[in-house]
């Protein structure tokens, strides 16, 4: 694109171009009705026996390089690059962008509209939406979910069948269209102490090896400070707010008494980026339905 | 006329002429560019680095994050559409040196700016390995352990007077401040901070 601030640089760039080629041409025509002294040494020598002849420039590379000179002038007719003058052929780095991606999307339009029309369960179904949600995956979600999507630290696994959101089909394609902004507050100001009794009573929701005498101390606790204002009262979790289930074999970020401890006093927050802007709808619902049957091999 | 022989025995000579044929090309491939609008006006939504990106494209810069990562989205599908919208010139005009990169060993970061949280970015940073077990890229643990204020960002104001000779508008006040924005900021804090900022003009509209 060429937007210059004013006409004059326009004229240069044109004048400068045009000037190098004819130029480029000039030299090639001087040099062609030079005399050469051909077959004789300019007289040096270098490294010992290093010599040099004063021949004319071989007939093919001259012509070479006249047709270097008539291709540039030619494209610079077709393509833009002589100032502000776009080419006869109108192109554009931008055009051939938007061009290929209309091509492309001619291709895929047709399957996307097909599975838009079937709901989540149906595509899941589907053998090449599968492959395509595959693909999807690997490009756009693998980065923390993991390549076989079992997740890490901090990053929920989709294989187990176990949600933080909810597991249903629109639940899925809901948590990719919008993201979600999980966050667990900090609870520093209960102290170490009772944080250990919390973390020991959060430890024996799920049947772990835990201090009977701290965990009775923290079951109060875990009502008093407000845990169960999101986990619930039997430590369930509440999947309208992405509160964890303290009950299960499942733990986002250990189930240590240590990490507990930690998660408990500094808080947590994690997030899941929205995707509906970036990849429209299609292929939000494509890839919901693709992580939904990721988590139908479980159990 | 002058000959070959006298261009070849005369160093002197040899060096003028030499100068002369770059200048030609610079004045021809470099000057016209800082007299053009979408070369040198920012796209909508394009802000200057705050103290905190600053700093923390400082430690992108000296970690040489730009060795295997671009800055730079190509207008062609297979990059938009993994990427988002292709970078355009309006969007490095406060970039002094712009970090396009010339090489590809980890992806593009030009549109990472939100693409990922700051949890996952510091997690990635601290070892790659913990969230992408593939990933062959050093770990960075380092830099949790270092205070901006003490490295990087030591002379942001200094920094940021430079920036604005080079045409970047901070004011006195921005200035002022850049300290106390940094604060008690790690290296990690705000390389993350440069990371999430990156390319967000333009990163939803394909």
């Amino acid at each position: 694109m060429s937007d210059f601030v004013s006409e004059f640089w326009n004229l240069y760039v044109v004048v400068i171009v045009l000037v190098s080629i004819l130029a480029c041409a000039a030299l090639l025509f001087i040099q062609s009705k030079a005399t050469f002294t051909q077959g004789k040494t300019m007289g040096h020598v270098w490294d010992e026996t290093l010599e040099e002849y004063n021949n004319a420039l071989p007939k093919w590379w001259s012509w070479m390089f006249y047709i270097t000179v008539i291709f540039a002038l030619v494209y610079l007719v077709l393509y833009p690059g002589l100032g502000k003058f776009q080419g006869i052929l109108g192109w554009s780095s931008a055009g051939q962008h938007q061009a290929e991606v209309a091509k492309a999307d001619a291709q895929v339009k047709p399957l996307f509209d097909k599975y838009m029309k079937m709901d989540v369960k149906a595509v899941a179904a589907d053998k090449q939406a599968m492959e395509m949600g595959k693909r999807l995956y690997m490009t756009y979600c693998m980065q923390c979910h993991g390549a076989d999507a079992r997740g890490s630290k901090g990053f929920p696994n989709l294989t187990d069948n176990d949600w933080l959101y909810g597991g249903e089909p629109e639940k899925i394609e809901e948590t990719i269209a919008g993201g979600r902004m999980g966050v667990m507050p900090p609870h520093a100001q209960l102290g170490a102490d009772t944080i250990k009794d919390v973390a020991n009573f959060v430890r024996s929701l799920s049947g772990l090896a835990h201090d009977s005498v701290r965990a009775a101390k923290g079951k109060e606790t875990f009502t008093s400070a407000g845990c169960i204002g999101c986990h619930g009262p039997e430590g369930t979790g509440l999947q309208a707010v992405g509160a964890p289930n303290l009950t299960d074999k499942t733990w986002l970020y250990g189930s240590s008494e240590n990490t507990i401890i930690e998660t408990v006093t500094k808080g947590r927050q994690n997030q899941m980026p929205a995707w509906k802007e970036f990849l429209g709808d299609g292929k939000v619902h494509v890839l919901a339905a693709y992580v939904y049957s990721l988590g139908q091999g479980a159990k | 006329m002058i000959k070959h022989e006298q261009i070849e025995k005369n160093v002197g000579l040899l060096i003028v002429l030499t100068l002369g044929v770059v200048i030609w090309g610079g004045l021809l491939e470099i000057l016209p560019l800082f007299f053009q609008k979408s070369t040198t006006t920012p796209i909508e939504g394009v802000k200057p680095y705050d103290a905190v990106r600053l700093a923390g494209r400082d430690v992108y810069i000296r970690e040489g994050c730009y060795n295997c990562h671009s800055q730079m989205v190509r207008p062609f599908r297979a990059e938009t559409e993994r990427y988002g919208h292709y970078s355009v010139a309006g969007e490095y005009v406060y970039d002094h040196p712009f970090q396009w990169g010339s090489k590809r060993t980890g992806p593009d970061l030009h549109r990472v700016g939100g693409r990922y949280s700051d949890e996952w970015q510091r997690a990635h940073l601290m070892n790659p390995r913990d969230v992408v077990p593939e990933s062959n890229m050093p770990a960075f643990a380092f830099l949790a352990g270092a205070k901006a204020k003490d490295t990087v960002g030591s002379d942001i104001d200094a920094k940021m007077q430079a920036m604005v000779k080079l045409g970047v508008p901070y004011t006195a006040d921005d200035i002022k401040g850049a300290k106390a924005a940094i604060g008690d900021k790690t290296e990690m804090d705000v390389l993350i901070a440069y990371l999430q900022g990156l390319g967000t003009a333009l990163k939803n509209t394909k």
